[in-house]
């Protein structure tokens, strides 16, 4: 149901019946490394390109949510997936495989909470009993598509963000246990300028913060009604910036824990990434794997994701084009 | 900023531009350059000490000693891109290893692997020169007006 503006309130309470998180060698190597299902020693997983590694990477993901949920491939009505490579080849092909009603999304990094917003309201709304979500990145695939070949020796300037290696893939469901998705925001596409590739961070801070103060416009409530808000990948960069937004706006952010998926994924000290993660697979491993771990727990009740996107091509900034940003919001709390 | 950038933003987009630039760290460039000077220093005496030894064991003079010389350096860095050393110690050196000729060698020996898995055509052979192929045409660019100086100046003394 449609509240306020741009948001959606999910009164049949859908919820994420399973996840499954699977992440390369070097985000093994970071401090959540407990919460993933399969970490992956070889940045290749056996294949012979990195475009077939990070469908791999998808694929597996997916299989194994569908797994850990009980059901069979066949159960799943349908499939929204996204990644970032062009033509959103690696969640394609994975769809290809998985012979699930196939939805190709493209919102960069924040197809993770684009695909489970879609997911949630597709349930919702009595549109399908179980519907799969997905998404994934991988480092060194994107280096090679929008930067420079993975062994090129350039210097990463400090607002650089590591892209994550990795994917999440979730299973909605009309009933269940496990946590519930209530609400979803669906951000605007924001652009302040920026046109530094190595700087998205300070491109995605303002459709963060758009997209948060829009939720909670919608929802009429308060940040403190969070007990944690989280957006995907803006790392230290655009972490500190949104932070300062949020001063300017004289929004309340301090009534609740705000953190960033793309710094909790890496240990800053022993892992060279400069600002901190980002992906497509940052939020989705980190929400996915972490957070819905913490809420199973009982640590978390409610949290809100704001998974973060910067909608450039290779070629976009070569020809000097600025960085359009959007984020989405999805509020997931405990279930029953 | 650049003033022409600054017209097209909009007075937001500007004032947004002057928070994050606060924010944003900064490159050293200072620790970069002193970085650089040293990195690329050292590739340069490592060069010299293969120059010398060319001329010492192998029998060359100091002009014919050059090109062997180049060819080793060339080996090395491809090897230490194939093992995947190269580009850490380049966040490291900057521009002290992009400069000398093994960040040319580099820079192809990357780009041919990368573009491996797209075959020996379109792959390896059209790819290796993305990041070379700028430096071959301006190097070509740049050699051609300088010759042209050059005759130019000697017609006139």
């Amino acid at each position: 149901m449609l509240k306020g503006h741009q948001s959606w309130v999910f009164e049949n309470k859908p919820s994420i019946l399973s996840t499954a998180t699977i992440v390369g060698p070097f985000e093994g190597q970071g401090p959540l490394v407990e919460d993933f299902d399969i970490i992956h020693g070889d940045l290749t997983l056996g294949q012979e390109s990195w475009e077939k590694a990070e469908k791999t990477l998808i694929e597996e993901a997916a299989n194994l949510a569908v797994e850990h949920a009980g059901l069979t491939k066949e159960e799943i009505h349908f499939f929204f997936g996204g990644d970032l490579m062009n033509q959103i080849i690696s969640s394609s092909f994975a769809a290809r495989t998985l012979s699930i009603p196939y939805f190709g999304l493209f919102g960069a990094c924040s197809t993770s909470m684009e695909s489970l917003a879609l997911s949630a309201y597709v349930v919702n709304s009595g549109g399908a009993e179980y519907v799969l979500a997905a998404t994934g990145s991988h480092n060194a695939s994107a280096e090679k598509q929008f930067r420079y070949p993975t062994e090129y020796g350039s210097q990463k300037p400090p607002t650089a963000q590591f892209t994550v290696t990795g994917a999440g893939a979730a299973v909605i469901s009309r009933q269940g246990a496990g946590p519930v998705v209530t609400s979803a925001t669906i951000g605007r596409v924001m652009d302040m300028g920026i046109t530094d590739p190595f700087n998205m961070g300070a491109a995605m801070a303002p459709a963060a913060v758009d997209t948060i103060q829009a939720h909670f416009r919608d929802m009429q409530i308060e940040p403190g009604y969070y007990d944690l808000i989280v957006t995907g990948d803006l790392s230290k960069v655009g972490y500190e910036i949104a932070n300062a937004l949020f001063k300017k706006h004289n929004f309340p952010i301090e009534q609740t824990v705000y953190k960033d998926c793309g710094m909790m994924i890496y240990n800053y000290e022993k892992q060279s990434v400069q600002a901190g993660a980002s992906g497509c697979g940052c939020s989705a491993v980190v929400t996915y794997g972490h957070l819905l771990n913490r809420i199973r727990r009982g640590e978390l009740k409610r949290i809100l994701v704001v998974a973060t996107g910067a909608l450039l091509s290779p070629l976009s900034y070569q020809q000097g084009e600025t960085i359009p940003s959007i984020a989405h919001a999805v509020s997931i709390e405990a279930g029953g | 900023m650049a003033d022409q950038k600054k017209k097209k933003l909009t007075p937001v987009q500007q004032e947004y531009q002057v928070l994050a630039n606060k924010i944003e760290p900064k490159r050293t460039i200072g620790v970069n350059c002193l970085r650089a000077f040293i990195s690329g220093g050292l590739i340069c005496v490592l060069g010299q000490a293969i120059e010398e030894m060319f001329v010492r064991w192998g029998g060359f003079t100091h002009k014919t000693a050059a090109s062997p010389t180049v060819a080793v350096l060339i080996i090395l860095s491809v090897i230490l891109t194939c093992f995947g050393v190269y580009d850490k110690i380049a966040q490291w050196a900057g521009a002290g290893s992009a400069v000398p000729v093994t960040g040319f060698a580099n820079s192809m020996a990357s780009s041919a692997i990368e573009h491996r898995s797209e075959g020996l055509v379109l792959g390896v052979g059209a790819s290796m020169f993305q990041l070379a192929g700028s430096v071959i045409v301006y190097g070509v660019v740049t050699a051609f007006i300088v010759g042209v100086v050059h005759i130019i100046l000697d017609t006139i003394s």
